[in-house]
């Protein structure tokens, strides 16, 4: 079954190439892979810069449909250079997460290593149309916070994917790829006041009985996108 | 585990469920979170939107500086792992009452359930969580009330089996009731079968909550 994803393209190739935050980083394994770095910045504007505006409406969002194609190589072909591009992504992220969640630099890095050869030994049971990969390494690296700095077990709901798995809906998965970043530039676009409150409730600086759940983000369109892809699964299962 | 999506009407909180995306509640309320979205599909969503969310947090947070070696590291422990690679078996879901989830708390379905008489012909099960906040299994018989009463802390009440009322409202198979301070109640089993809850509270170690004054305004608290 080929399920390669090539919805949009590659519009990041012919951008010139930069690993400026990893010069310190040699990967002399990889000297030869395509070493682009996409433009996560804090802001849209950032974003909207590095692609140009009538570039961005052309090549619309490239950088999670690549991600998911990405996981997608790592699981067909346990090809080592995408999962090398995730890691430079990704992995300093998840590292600055732990680390705001109180771990030390050196537990950080361990549990950042951890996290990421899970995502590889994992990656089989990513589903795009339920969560972008940004979506489900963070899953990871809170299941790993879980266990190592409270020394707890997290029970999981059970899960719903079992049997035979039925290929995911393109269009579904597009969609909720698009949402999770429109999602992204929302939660940039808020007053710092209001973001910063969020940010504490997942980084764990806020008790659960001092979480509100009301962000003023537009997360209906995500769940009513995720319900429909349950509803889907759930026929297919009958 | 099979069972008509649509009956269920009462839902977790939107604070609940970002609490448990974000890995801050006490083990005996992710329990019954889990076990809740183990059978409500609206949940599961919202569930997933707040892991939406908090991958974005993440995304945005400030980065750390890997060491220096990280991905080799890293690349020798997947080439590792490919050598003595073992195939995953997801486990079936359940047939019976008990969602998998509290499955492995109860360590097994109902009928591995050791209830204690508590008085009034009710009957609990603790089951072992962190500290922080407690878990127990209840069972109403058909018919009978609980007697009435309040909330110091939080409360989660999700019914397995039957069903029961009280002042709120009727809770089916698959609601949970959020009950907190402000709540006194007297539920009363329905008739016709025994109500099964999952209950949690973590009244005996609630600590002031410290709201920011500053959240007050846009977080509707």
């Amino acid at each position: 079954m080929n399920r390669t994803f090539c919805i949009c393209g590659d519009p990041i190739s012919d951008q010139p190439r930069k690993s400026d935050m990893f010069t310190a980083f040699e990967t002399p394994t990889f000297a030869d892979a395509p070493a682009f770095r996409l433009p996560y910045g804090r802001t849209t504007k950032a974003r909207a810069d590095f692609y140009g505006g009538a570039k961005l409406a052309k090549a619309e969002h490239p950088d999670r449909t690549l991600w998911v194609a990405h996981l997608e190589a790592i699981r067909d072909k346990r090809d080592e250079k995408a999962f090398a591009d995730i890691f430079q992504h990704f992995a300093p992220r998840v590292k600055g997460f732990l680390m705001k969640s109180g771990a030390s630099a050196e537990l950080a890095e361990e549990c950042t290593q951890d996290v990421m050869a899970t995502l590889w030994r994992k990656a089989h049971l990513f589903d795009p149309t339920r969560a972008s990969v940004s979506t489900w390494i963070f899953t990871i690296a809170r299941n790993r916070k879980i266990d190592l700095l409270r020394k707890q077990r997290r029970p999981e709901p059970e899960d719903l994917t079992w049997g035979p798995e039925a290929a995911p809906d393109q269009t579904d998965v597009l969609t909720l790829q698009q949402d999770t970043k429109r999602l992204g530039e929302a939660l940039a676009a808020l007053p710092e006041k209001q973001r910063s409150l969020i940010e504490r409730a997942y980084f764990g600086d806020l008790t659960h009985s001092e979480i509100a759940g009301e962000t003023g983000l537009p997360l209906g369109t995500i769940k009513s996108r995720i319900r429909l892809a349950l509803d889907r699964l759930r026929h297919t299962m009958k | 585990m099979k069972m008509d999506m649509n009956v269920i009407k009462h839902h977790l909180t939107d604070a609940l469920l970002m609490g448990y995306s974000a890995g801050t509640l006490p083990e005996a309320f992710n329990l019954v979170v889990a076990t809740h979205i183990s059978l409500c599909d609206e949940c599961r969503a919202q569930m997933h939107t707040f892991d939406a969310l908090g991958g974005e947090v993440m995304e945005m947070s400030e980065i750390a500086a890997l060491s220096p070696d990280s991905l080799m590291v890293t690349l020798a422990l997947i080439r590792q792992d490919s050598a003595d690679a073992v195939p995953i078996c997801k486990p079936a879901p359940s047939n019976g009452i008990f969602p998998a989830p509290l499955r492995d708390y109860a360590g097994g379905d109902l009928d591995a359930v050791k209830w204690r008489k508590i008085g009034g012909g009710v009957s609990q099960a603790i089951l072992k969580t962190d500290k922080g906040a407690s878990a127990r299994l209840l069972r109403i018989p058909a018919g009978t009330a609980v007697p009435g009463h309040g909330h110091r802390g939080t409360e989660l009440t999700l019914v397995l089996q039957g069903a029961f009322y009280d002042e709120a409202d009727r809770f089916g198979k698959g609601d949970i009731e959020v009950a907190n301070e402000d709540m006194v109640h007297t539920p009363i089993a329905e008739e016709g079968m025994d109500c099964i809850c999952l209950a949690a509270t973590d009244a005996p170690l609630r600590f002031s909550a410290l709201i920011p004054r500053i959240a007050q305004p846009f977080l509707r608290i």
